[in-house]
């Protein structure tokens, strides 16, 4: 592990409109960890991994990722770490390989090294048997896997989980997570993700920020937020730093059609 | 080069797999050509035009590739929120790679369906006036099918709402093709008619089609492949800056 953190984000903020989604937020990921971002929803969390993963500019502030500016050299960023969004991003009518396949093209991982790779992922995550079977087939925690499997395959420094085990069973949740850390000690990856499930921060992730209005209220490991704030659990931890006001987010596109989603998909 | 190769493959596959989307969208043009090409028929023959179905076939297919290639443009606002788009976006490729292959598919995917069509006409009586000029009329449909597939990428890249794509096809794509002189002759229409129909890039589609399928047109083949090729620059233009403007 060396010193110089993997993530650096110094005072970033970014505006819509009059709204700041994220305000003077800083923190540091250090290489190898697994690191939770927790927050209520509408704190910023997205919103700061989009700006991560090059898909959104700061408004002000700087960012690093591997000592390199997502704004300044999108390429070079974008090589080096794999994302999981929150709305899933696979192409339901291909095959699970066919998936595969097309995230090696567009990483430019050499035709050799992608099928042996493309093998050992789907055979780690257990999806080498259906391999063939169109995606939308796949059950809500296969094709989940499948997500983490292709965002790994380009062999990422960093791996970015948004919401990585919503809406999944207690199994399907308990088995992504025993990937994932497995995966920190065979590939060294560097993990960070977001969650609103407090049980799966404390089980996996080595540090936690919390955000809430668009700035970071606390960072520590799970321990340190709890005797910071005299909880004996992470979820009365996280209670007490982000109140229990319930966030009511105003509807926006994105929202609508995540509604027409789940209408169409039964 | 790959990248450009492997999205385009993506849709082609993606197409040819919809074998029930292929015969549902086969409806429209269907109707159109049933209804209207035979409906329609007795009046211009005694107008003394000859055969409406001669005459409206090229229309058809001309009306299909629209639609189809515009589609495109509904399942990228789709693609972007659930879909595919966004694991592309965040992909080390340059975004214009991306759009080429994703426009290139669309393309590819319209002019299928274009010929699919043709071969309905054929079925429904159609004859071209030479086989030989046949592939030459493709050429044609490839370009109404670019200009479209780009037009669609743009409109895609800028609308946040699947509401406003709606608004799109009543505002934009019904226009076109009624504009277009896909199913009425262009010659003696009012002046303000006659205004809209030069201004609509598919006008010179069809009339193109037409001209080498059946040796009737009004602008003449070359100046309608002039305006195509020009149009379409401007279009794949404005679609590949429109493209590279997503933020996610």
């Amino acid at each position: 592990m060396s010193d110089r953190p993997i993530i650096r984000v110094q005072h970033i903020v970014k505006s819509f409109g009059d709204v700041k989604a994220v305000n003077d937020v800083s923190f540091d990921v250090r290489a190898g960890e697994i690191f939770a971002f927790l927050g209520p929803n509408g704190a910023g969390k997205t919103t700061t991994i989009k700006m991560l993963t090059t898909l959104l500019r700061p408004t002000s502030g700087s960012l690093e990722l591997d000592g390199l500016d997502p704004t300044a050299h999108p390429t070079e960023v974008r090589k080096r770490f794999g994302v999981v969004f929150q709305d899933p991003s696979l192409d339901g009518d291909l095959t699970a390989w066919e998936n595969m396949d097309i995230h090696g093209v567009l990483y430019h991982v050499p035709r050799h090294a992608r099928r042996e790779r493309c093998e050992a992922l789907l055979r780690m995550f257990e999806l080498w048997e259906r391999r063939n079977d169109l995606v939308k087939t796949f059950s809500g925690g296969m094709k989940r896997r499948l997500e983490i499997a292709r965002g790994l395959l380009h062999t990422p420094k960093v791996l970015f989980l948004d919401e990585p085990t919503l809406g999944l069973d207690p199994q399907s949740r308990n088995q992504m997570w025993s990937h994932v850390q497995s995966l920190r000690a065979s590939e060294g990856v560097t993990v960070f993700l977001t969650t609103h499930y407090m049980d799966e921060a404390d089980r996996v992730a080595d540090r936690i920020a919390v955000i809430d209005h668009g700035r970071l209220v606390a960072t520590g490991s799970s321990a340190e937020l709890k005797a910071q704030t005299g909880s004996d659990s992470l979820e009365a931890a996280f209670l007490a730093l982000t109140g229990t006001t319930i966030r009511d987010e105003s509807a926006t596109a994105a929202d609508q059609m995540r509604q027409v989603m789940r209408v169409w998909r039964r | 080069m790959s990248v450009i190769f492997i999205l385009w493959l993506r849709e082609v596959k993606k197409y040819v797999r919809s074998r029930v989307q292929i015969v549902t969208s086969l409806g429209g043009p269907l109707m159109y050509l049933g209804v209207l090409g035979f409906g329609l028929a007795p009046v211009f023959q005694r107008a003394g035009e000859g055969s409406y179905l001669q005459f409206m076939a090229p229309g058809v297919i001309g009306m299909t590739v629209l639609f189809t290639a515009m589609f495109s443009g509904i399942a990228m606002l789709w693609d972007r929120q659930f879909g595919f788009l966004k694991e592309t976006l965040v992909a080390p490729v340059p975004r214009l790679a991306i759009m080429i292959g994703r426009t290139l598919g669309g393309a590819t995917v319209a002019v299928l369906q274009g010929t699919l069509i043709f071969v309905v006409t054929l079925i429904a009586g159609f004859r071209p006036a030479s086989w030989i000029a046949v592939p030459l009329a493709f050429l044609v449909i490839g370009l109404i099918a670019v200009i479209f597939s780009a037009l669609a990428t743009a409109i895609g890249s800028s609308l946040k709402e699947m509401q406003g794509f709606q608004m799109v096809m009543n505002f934009l794509v019904m226009p076109i093709f009624f504009l277009s002189g896909a199913i009425y002759p262009l010659e003696g229409l009012p002046a303000v008619l006659a205004g809209l129909t030069r201004v609509d890039p598919l006008t010179y589609g069809v009339d193109g089609v037409r001209g080498l399928l059946t040796g009737r047109t009004h602008f003449g083949v070359a100046l309608d492949v002039a305006v195509l090729v020009g149009v379409g620059v401007l279009f794949v233009l404005a679609g590949a800056w429109r493209f590279s403007k997503i933020e996610a």
